[in-house]
């Protein structure tokens, strides 16, 4: 069973199928974001529904572009043996 | 005292028998103890015990209540699953280690004052540098020197903080520390004191000891080392400093800290060191934050972490014990071998990303809730991009190099079954914290008021993770592992020691060779020749001069003995020679 999963999540043989849910999964997330009650939200981003994608995509981006940026830019990223 | 056993004891004291059991007997005497000692922190009363004076100040051995028991408590279970999860090693160095380490994670938890916390302080220091050590090798050796000389010096801070503020407070019990922000300002003893203790939850700039050592501990060395000391830290904030201002930022800092070097990293266990940094975040900001619905999220927040980090830091031990490999540029492809261990170290990385149903979401989010109730929106808005960031790196970036991605072609089989149950009881805990909260909330020091499971929260949630996996899907090619090491703030003290050690041969020794050779060339030589003038001048003047005085002494005596010749006449005639002699000169003078 659990080699089944691993499985689906590693072969080739599956990933039209996994990227097919995958998508699926997004569009069911946002639709129910629209669902929910939001009576306790307390600021305005948290009234919008989305707007956790929205922020969560971005996030993920800008993480890896300033880190990246940093580190080849910035100097962060050495050779191996730096240190020695 | 009878019906308080303190496992600190049972721990440091159970240690000892351990070099001398073998086989089986050894095993189920190891898993025994945390045993024991989780009944113990179960049944144990609250109050204090072991109150004494040592050199007039008042001690306090063991102080229980609710948020010492709660860390007590999983401390006592990760050391029972660190422990089985080391079962297979044969020699008795590292288990005692590992014991002496949780015995003093345990005392620290328990200490009344000042002097018993810094006590198993550096116990705890030098027990954990010891899984360092055991590692062996020239790099091991090295990281385990710096360890242990970045937290002798933590140590020494923490130290003078505790004589600074014992004298100020004239008490050495441990409470939180009064003058706060709220009364004017903390003294310099607290300020040192927290050095010691920020330095200890790697707060940055003091952070690079954790990624600089834990990926270079052994494989079981490094689950336990994941576990305590910086949990231990959070403890003793959550004790001393809450509602302390500055905590809030850097605790905000460290969560994305953490995870903005994830991205660089490519060994697997330095990731994951990373993500220690950015988790603690998490709970300094509660701590710092202060309120009673913060404390409670640092803290179960804390709960939750020792064991979703334990099972991550077990998950890549297995990959590294099975494989002898740790960079993710060489791994991948080991699902098919290993799909035990992909799945149990998933359970883990959905649990630190804190998705619904598993233990990092029941936690978490009491956190960011709870700056979100403090009015602190921009924590907020931080706190969750670092949630983004940590599925990112630990449940996407990791698991996806490690064992997907390209098929290296490694040959790899599943661990050992004492590493997959003690993975397995890790992952059982995270899902069930994740699905009931309530017993772990009922253990939190103040009463719980927080739903996680509303269907706004669940939805946000999944939006922020499941639309960062997109990111991850669309930018993979960007996140691709690149074998470099990343520049932390260790540079100061190795590019630093680095510098000494250059002032020190060269500078320093060419001065020292410079004015050894102008002694050697000019001043001695002359302090010899001048010796040898000296000499010359004593023996043939000083000594000539006295020996001639001497002898004309010597002669003018014998010349006068002989005119002593003892006979009346001859005196006689000398007195008539000498009145003759007289008159001659009186006449002539007085003429």
């Amino acid at each position: 069973m659990i080699e089944r999963i691993v499985d689906f999540f590693g072969d080739e043989r599956h990933a039209i199928r996994r990227r097919r849910l995958f998508y699926l999964v997004l569009v069911l997330i946002v639709v129910a974001d629209f669902l929910v009650s939001r009576e306790h939200a307390e600021y305005l981003w948290e009234r919008l529904p989305g707007w956790s994608a929205v922020y969560g995509f971005g996030s993920c981006v800008l993480l890896i572009f300033v880190s990246k940026f940093l580190g080849h830019q910035g100097g962060l990223m050495r050779r191996e043996d730096y240190y020695d | 005292m009878t019906d308080f056993v303190h496992p600190a004891l049972l721990f440091i004291l159970g240690a000892v028998p351990i070099p001398f059991l073998k086989g089986t007997i050894r095993r189920v005497y190891l898993v025994l103890i945390p045993l024991l000692a989780i009944f113990a922190v179960l049944a144990m009363p609250p109050g204090s015990y072991g109150a004494a004076t040592f050199i007039g100040q008042g001690i306090l051995i063991a102080k229980v209540d609710r948020l010492s028991i709660v860390f007590a408590t999983v401390f006592t279970i990760m050391a029972l699953i660190g422990v089985v999860y080391a079962l297979h090693l044969t020699r008795a160095g590292q288990h005692v280690a590992a014991f002496v380490y949780v015995g003093s994670a345990l005392g620290v938890v328990f200490a009344g004052d000042y002097l018993t916390l810094y006590l198993f302080w550096e116990g705890m220091a030098f027990a954990s540098a010891y899984l360092v050590f055991a590692q062996g090798g020239e790099k091991a050796t090295r990281a385990a020197f710096r360890y242990l000389m970045v937290h002798v010096t933590g140590g020494v801070a923490l130290l003078g903080g505790i004589l600074v503020h014992g004298a100020a407070a004239g008490s050495l019990l441990f409470g939180p520390i009064e003058g706060g922000p709220m009364d004017g300002g903390m003294g310099a003893g607290a300020y040192l004191i927290l050095a010691g203790f920020l330095l200890n939850a790697a707060v940055p700039p003091l952070n690079a000891w954790l990624t600089d050592t834990y990926p270079e501990a052994t494989v079981t060395g490094a689950v336990f080392m994941s576990a305590f000391t910086t949990k231990t830290a959070v403890y003793v904030l959550a004790r001393a400093f809450p509602g302390t201002e500055l905590l809030v930022w850097l605790g905000t800092v460290m969560a994305l800290y953490g995870v903005v070097y994830a991205v660089l990293e490519n060994d697997s266990r330095r990731l994951l060191a990373y993500h220690i940094v950015s988790q603690v975040g998490y709970m300094v900001a509660g701590v710092g934050i202060g309120t009673e619905m913060a404390v409670n999220g640092a803290t179960s927040h804390a709960f939750a972490h020792i064991l979703y980090k334990g099972l991550l830091f077990m998950g890549a031990g297995a990959v590294i014990h099975v494989t002898g490999r740790r960079k993710l540029t060489e791994l991948g492809g080991l699902y098919r071998t290993m799909p035990l261990t992909v799945a149990l170290y998933m359970v883990g990385a959905f649990a630190i990303s804190a998705f619904p149903f598993f233990s990092g979401f029941v936690t978490k989010s009491m956190v960011v809730a709870a700056a979100g109730h403090d009015h602190r929106a921009l924590v907020m808005l931080a706190l969750t991009m670092a949630s983004s960031g940590t599925f990112l790196h630990t449940g996407l970036k990791l698991p996806y190099y490690m064992f997907f991605g390209t098929d290296r072609k490694l040959e790899a089989r599943e661990p050992p079954r004492n590493m997959l149950v003690a993975m397995g009881m890790a992952a059982a805990l995270c899902i069930a914290i994740g699905v009931f909260p309530g017993p772990l909330y009922a253990l939190l020091p103040y009463p719980v008021d927080f739903e996680p499971y509303t269907g706004a929260h669940v939805t946000e949630s999944l939006g922020i993770l499941m639309f960062t996996a997109l990111g991850f899907v669309i930018f993979l090619r960007a996140l691709d592992p690149e074998n470099t090491i990343s520049l932390d703030t260790d540079w100061f003290y190795r590019k630093g020691a680095r510098g000494f050690m250059w002032l020190a041969e060269k500078p320093l020794a060419r001065y020292e060779k410079a004015v050894s050779d102008v002694s050697e060339t000019a001043v001695l030589p002359f302090l010899h020749g001048s010796a040898r003038a000296g000499l010359r001048l004593d023996l043939n003047g000083v000594d000539g001069v006295v020996n001639g005085v001497a002898r004309s002494i010597l002669t003018g005596g014998g010349a006068l003995r002989r005119l002593q010749t003892g006979v009346v006449t001859h005196y006689a005639l000398a007195m008539i020679a000498g009145v003759i002699a007289a008159i001659v000169v009186f006449a002539v003078v007085w003429r």
